[in-house]
């Protein structure tokens, strides 16, 4: 097991890096947290006082918008200082080290960073040098984890779905670079799902996926049979030609969510995506809106989970107020 | 000159299949003595190694000193004394310096910068091809003339197999063994951990045993054509030291080596992104590790190497896979194979095999050996004494050791280069 340096004694969150190994209980009262706010925020007046004072960066080596801005609304919403830097990754390797970077904006006293970069286990390296007291958020690092997406995918299919236990989850596509995949089998393993099933051509697959607790599937046919949830995820369209993938075109003819295969599925089975969606690749372009998706509903259920995790870690006392007292900023 | 006996020691030469308590005696930088009496002629300095180990001096296969091209990391004078404070007299380094060792000029250069550090035999592998760019061959002649004990490619890959060939060739009629690092280039694909459960977990880029696999079977077909000795370096896999074997077994001229981190760590060790275990070829799973035990007991495998790479502590402040590879792993290379001792995987006279005859023999350098007039090259061992790796204790440039905080079990305790202590504590 990774050694959980994400909490503290109390078992209390100090970083979110990654859902492997938060138990059951904490995934729960990080949901029922997130629904909290999400009340809390439903007015016209959408401002909560818990990180007033509080100075939060966005310090992204990828490029991402929506994630970014759903992290910048959560932060702002709870009334912090919000920062967003966009790092070229090619500019750090020139010059400043991840290392000075981190150290350079810890000056700054902030008191969380929101991180993302592609290599797996940044965040992780982010935390271990972190001073006392700055916590990290990781906003995807690399294939490793992208946790607030893997909570907010949890949040969307316990409203939808209510008891994990019954429930048969397909995750579809490209599995190997996916830190979304990773992390929906970590909550869906931990939150007892009946059974996770990763789909996908064998090229798309990591190996030893199943220690993890999912089950492999090359047929989307096979996949989808009895499914009551479906998640799809992006395909990198620039990296998979060549070796991965023949054509875009043979992928979705063979593991696309088409209108046709949509019909196959249980009555009331839900389909999710990430964002941001390939029309025609993963999922034929009409469905993608159609009446059984979740993907918008995905996108504002994020910015109530990412408001609950920056809450529960910088203002723990306070974080259980949502529902009752909402509380006004300056 | 003057003279030594070392007395009442544990005598270890694999050479002569001697292990016994005895006297060696050391004339004029050479072994005067070696026996179970004591010796008749009298020594001017008399030092009583009751209960300590005394063998042939280690020979490492695969070390890198950093020099030229890296000095920030490491020099050859730093870790010169790292060696000799860990008991090894020879060394052997890859031609990956920068620039590469492709020419007698570098041979040269590496050469005089070893002599003005002193104290241990520092050998050089030749490149195969020029610039290690695998796309022409290297002038080996003019390389094993100005010294190189062998040729090799390092991590490099070639342009094609046919290159392969050429270049195996070529080396078999200058009687170069070509040391060939197993690693397919295409397969390895900028990974930096083993494939399996772990890496995946972790989404660390995989490195399959395929890559490791595929080039041995492709350079074992080659030496079947060709008849050209082979050593491969820095096994990871259990398929690999199966190949290894089979081919040993049909009377081939291949041998093997493992770096002795690999023989107790495991991608297991990875978690928590560790990057003091981001190694190449990466640490794999628990059956390889048992895999490549078992070839270092019967022999497969005959060599133990450090595959030392020493870093500024800046190269693994990163995230793991921007982390550079590679242990700082002279000091722990007799550490850890004694643990292999005490575990009685090996006897103590095998451990002296796989650390000094064997390489000795791949080398194809005279070393290894307690025979009498034999260059006094000796490693005198503590075996008893209880210590804890502090990496500020380390003497080399490069701290960077994921046995940091471990205790061990026996230590060099006195190294003799050509009849000089050039180490004692």
């Amino acid at each position: 097991m990774t050694a959980n340096i994400q909490l503290d004694d109390n078992g209390r969150l100090k970083h979110l890096l990654t859902l492997e190994g938060l138990s059951k209980p904490l995934i729960l009262r990080i949901l029922d947290q997130a629904a909290a706010f999400a009340d809390a925020t439903q007015g016209r007046d959408k401002k909560l006082g818990h990180l007033r004072g509080r100075t939060v960066i966005n310090l992204f080596f990828e490029a991402s918008t929506r994630t970014r801005t759903t992290f910048e609304l959560a932060a702002q919403r709870l009334s912090a200082d919000v920062l967003n830097l966009q790092v070229a990754a090619s500019s750090t390797s020139k010059g400043e080290t991840l290392f000075d970077t981190l150290k350079t904006l810890e000056a700054m006293q902030a008191d969380m960073f929101v991180i993302r970069h592609d290599a797996s286990g940044a965040a992780h390296f982010f935390a271990q040098h972190a001073a006392p007291g700055v916590a990290i958020l990781n906003a995807g690092d690399g294939r490793h984890a992208h946790p607030t997406q893997g909570l907010l995918d949890m949040y969307t299919i316990r409203q939808a779905k209510g008891d994990f236990s019954k429930l048969t989850v397909a995750i579809v596509g490209d599995i190997v670079h996916s830190r979304v995949a990773r992390s929906d089998i970590h909550a869906l393993r931990t939150l007892g799902a009946r059974e996770i099933r990763v789909v996908a051509p064998p090229t798309l697959v990591p190996a030893g996926i199943e220690q993890m607790g999912a089950k492999v599937f090359h047929s989307l046919d096979a996949g989808l049979d009895g499914a009551d949830v479906v998640i799809l995820l992006r395909l990198q369209k620039e990296r998979m030609l060549g070796a991965f993938l023949p054509s875009l075109g043979e992928f979705h003819r063979d593991f696309g969510l088409t209108r046709a295969r949509i019909r196959q599925l249980k009555p009331d089975a839900i389909i999710m995506h990430p964002g941001p969606i390939n029309r025609g690749v993963e999922i034929e372009g009409d469905v993608a809106y159609g009446e059984r998706s979740l993907i918008l509903q995905q996108v504002s259920h994020g910015i109530a989970v990412r408001m609950a995790v920056m809450a529960m870690i910088l203002a723990p006392e306070d974080a259980g107020r949502a529902k009752a007292t909402k509380r006004r900023a300056a | 000159m003057s003279s030594l006996l070392i007395a009442n020691a544990r005598l270890l030469d694999p050479a002569r299949d001697f292990d016994s308590i005895g006297h060696l005696g050391i004339r004029d930088g050479r072994i005067a003595y070696a026996g179970k009496a004591a010796p008749k002629e009298k020594f001017a300095e008399t030092l009583d190694a009751k209960g300590l180990w005394l063998m042939p001096g280690i020979v490492d296969l695969a070390a890198r000193f950093r020099e030229p091209g890296q000095t920030t990391k490491a020099t050859i004078a730093s870790e010169t004394r790292a060696a000799q404070a860990a008991g090894i007299t020879a060394i052997v380094l890859p031609p990956d310096t920068s620039p590469v060792i492709d020419s007698p000029a570098v041979v040269d250069r590496i050469h005089g910068k070893a002599q003005a550090a002193g104290g241990l035999d520092i050998h050089v592998l030749g490149a195969l091809t020029k610039g290690l760019a695998g796309e022409a061959l290297a002038e080996m002649s003019a390389l094993k003339q100005a010294g190189c004990i062998g040729v090799s490619n390092a991590a490099f890959g070639l342009r094609d197999s046919l290159m392969g060939r050429r270049a195996l060739e070529y080396a078999q009629g200058l009687g170069l063994t070509v040391h060939v690092f197993p690693q397919n280039p295409a397969l390895a694909n900028g990974g930096c951990a083993h494939e399996g459960p772990v890496g995946t977990r972790l989404g660390l880029p995989p490195i399959p045993e395929a890559a490791e696999v595929s080039a041995i079977r492709f350079w074992i077909t080659l030496v079947e054509d060709t008849g050209a000795r082979v050593h491969f370096g820095r096994l990871s896999t259990a398929r690999g030291a199966a190949l290894v074997e089979t081919a040993q077994k049909r009377g081939l001229p291949v041998t093997a080596d493992v770096a002795a981190h690999q023989l107790f760590l495991i991608d297991e060790d990875v978690e928590g992104f560790n990057a003091m275990c981001h190694v190449i070829p990466p640490l794999r799973s628990a059956d390889d590790r048992a895999a490549l035990r078992e070839a270092v007991r019967s022999g497969v495998i005959g060599a133990i190497c450090s595959d030392h790479q020493p870093h500024e502590a800046d190269a693994k402040i990163n995230p793991f896979p921007l982390t550079e590879p590679g242990i700082s792993a002279l000091e722990t290379l007799l550490p850890l194979t004694l643990r292999l001792v005490h575990e009685k995987l090996l006897t103590p006279l095998q451990a002296a095999e796989r650390l000094a005859l064997t390489p000795a023999t791949v080398a194809g350098i005279a070393a290894g050996t307690l025979a009498t007039g034999a260059s006094a090259d000796l490693t005198l061992i503590d075996p008893a004494t209880r210590w804890t790796l502090q990496p500020a204790a380390m003497v080399s440039a490069g701290r960077n050791t994921p046995f940091a905080g471990q205790a061990f079990t026996g230590r060099a305790v006195r190294t003799v280069h050509r009849g000089r202590t050039v180490h004692a504590r």
